[in-house]
């Protein structure tokens, strides 16, 4: 790839959000191994048509996600599309941690003490960036969990893998419409790590040409095709 | 760690039937084919969704009566229990991560939290873009809302339930829409912890088998606190 457009680092426990407009792809990387990046897409138009986890996983028959799979929006459209990814399985149905289970589980803490130290959980991080779009709880839906892994066994019951996501490990985003994104660094739900440690990520922005007609993502199954003829319509 | 908690819960390994008599229902509904319904069902009462002809899909939403932006959660109901299907013992969690109901009986045996509800729009991606004009869940739980005038609009749709549903992923991560495992008379049951909003559509999918093509009524019915 090209040089970036644009980079940064977004600390462990961090929460960010910007638009991120077709024609532009963002690697996520993972810097230390172990990260989960917490991600919400909006059509940054009309933020009512959102990420939508379960057109995702039918389209797709899929119930993690990789390179070859896209994001759908409710409304049948693809916001972006997963065109690198150097770990292999991205959980889309866990959710994510709230300020009850983080104090259950590692203890309170206050910013009175611990100042930027205290301990952040994903419900909260991602209602404060949605908040700066007029956004809140009736928007926050089921999310993507980037660089967790989550495999159920022929009874449903879950294990979180981990190990799943090693350093360096990253995946990219290229944006098919125009997209709020709303991302929270903390750790998965089901991390049941015994010490609170969340893990840095660096995101970096890069131009991206569209999707061409053999592209990956686009001829991964029929479902993407007609996915892909939804949005260009968009943009028509 | 409240997690791990729920995870130590016992859960059913055989099916639950009910004591309850429907003759003595303080509420019983036949909702027909591909129709929505709303209701109450009070803190205290008892829910059922009774399967009347078999393998028919129910997707569901619940609100907090009182503070409609406290709803249904899949991934908090899936996250605390640590498994994906729901069945009796399976507390349903709102967004605020509070029990709104608890299945209490279920002769099903799984339900499905997963699959979502579908649309005219995804409609035209997963089958074909002919398929738009055909009746969907979303617009039956569009239609009922905005008829409602109780406020909640499409931002207040978050993934559902489909009672009846069989949606099973394997441990590679495959997502299928199987056969239904529900059959004719067939129920499941639950307690409500809050007063909930019930919202419903009954639902009028004729592209897989989650009604096996051929979408059937289905009755709801309300007990009083025991």
């Amino acid at each position: 790839m090209s040089a970036a457009i644009w980079e940064e680092h977004l600390h462990d426990g961090a929460h960010w959000s910007g638009v991120l407009r077709r024609g532009v792809k963002l690697r996520l990387t993972d810097l230390e191994g172990g990260a989960n990046v917490s991600a919400l897409f909006y059509n940054y138009e009309e933020k009512l048509e959102r990420y939508n986890m379960a057109d995702t996983l039918k389209a797709q028959h899929t119930a993690f996600l990789t390179k070859g799979h896209v994001c759908y929006s409710d409304m049948g459209r693809i916001l972006c599309s997963i065109t690198e990814d150097t770990c292999g399985w991205h959980d889309t149905f866990c959710g994510v941690s709230n300020a009850a289970m983080v104090a259950a589980r590692f203890g309170k803490t206050r910013f009175q003490e611990q100042r930027n130290d205290y301990y952040k959980n994903g419900y909260d991080s991602l209602l404060n960036e949605l908040g700066k779009y007029g956004l809140g709880k009736r928007d926050l839906v089921s999310n993507v969990n980037f660089f967790s892994k989550v495999t159920p066994d022929d009874t449903g019951d879950l294990r979180f893998h981990p190990d799943a996501s090693k350093a360096g490990s990253y995946v990219d985003l290229r944006f098919e419409m125009n997209t709020l994104v709303v991302l929270a660094t903390c750790q998965h739900p089901l991390d049941l790590a015994l010490d609170y440690r969340p893990r840095p990520v660096h995101i970096s922005a890069f131009r991206s040409d569209p999707a061409t007609a053999d592209d990956l993502c686009r001829t991964k199954c029929p479902e993407n095709a007609r996915g892909f003829r939804n949005t260009e319509m968009l943009y028509a | 760690m409240p997690d791990a908690a729920c995870r130590d819960e016992p859960f059913a390994t055989t099916l639950i039937e009910s004591p309850r008599d429907p003759a003595q229902a303080l509420l019983n509904e036949l909702i027909p084919a591909g129709e929505p319904w709303m209701g109450v069902v009070c803190r205290g009462q008892t829910f059922r969704i009774l399967d009347v002809e078999g393998n028919q899909a129910v997707d569901t939403l619940f609100f907090n009566a009182a503070n409609s932006e406290e709803r249904y959660s899949a991934a908090d109901t899936v996250r605390a229990q640590g498994r994906l299907y729901l069945t009796t013992g399976t507390q349903l969690l709102s967004n605020d991560g509070n029990v709104m109901l608890t299945i209490t009986a279920d002769t099903c045996g799984r339900h499905d939290t997963l699959g979502g509800a579908c649309s005219a729009e995804s409609n035209t991606v997963r089958y074909a873009l002919e398929k738009r004009h055909m009746h969907s869940c979303r617009d039956n739980f569009l239609l009922a809302l905005t008829r409602s005038g109780c406020g909640l609009t499409k931002r207040d749709l978050p993934s559902n339930i489909n009672f009846f549903m069989n949606v099973p992923v394997t441990p590679t991560g495959k997502l299928t829409f199987a056969d239904g495992v529900s059959a004719a008379g067939r129920y499941v049951e639950m307690r409500a912890e809050m007063d909930v909003i019930v919202l419903i559509s009954n639902c009028p999918q004729l592209n897989n088998p989650c009604n096996a093509f051929n979408p059937t009524p289905v009755r709801v019915m309300v007990w009083g606190p025991d």
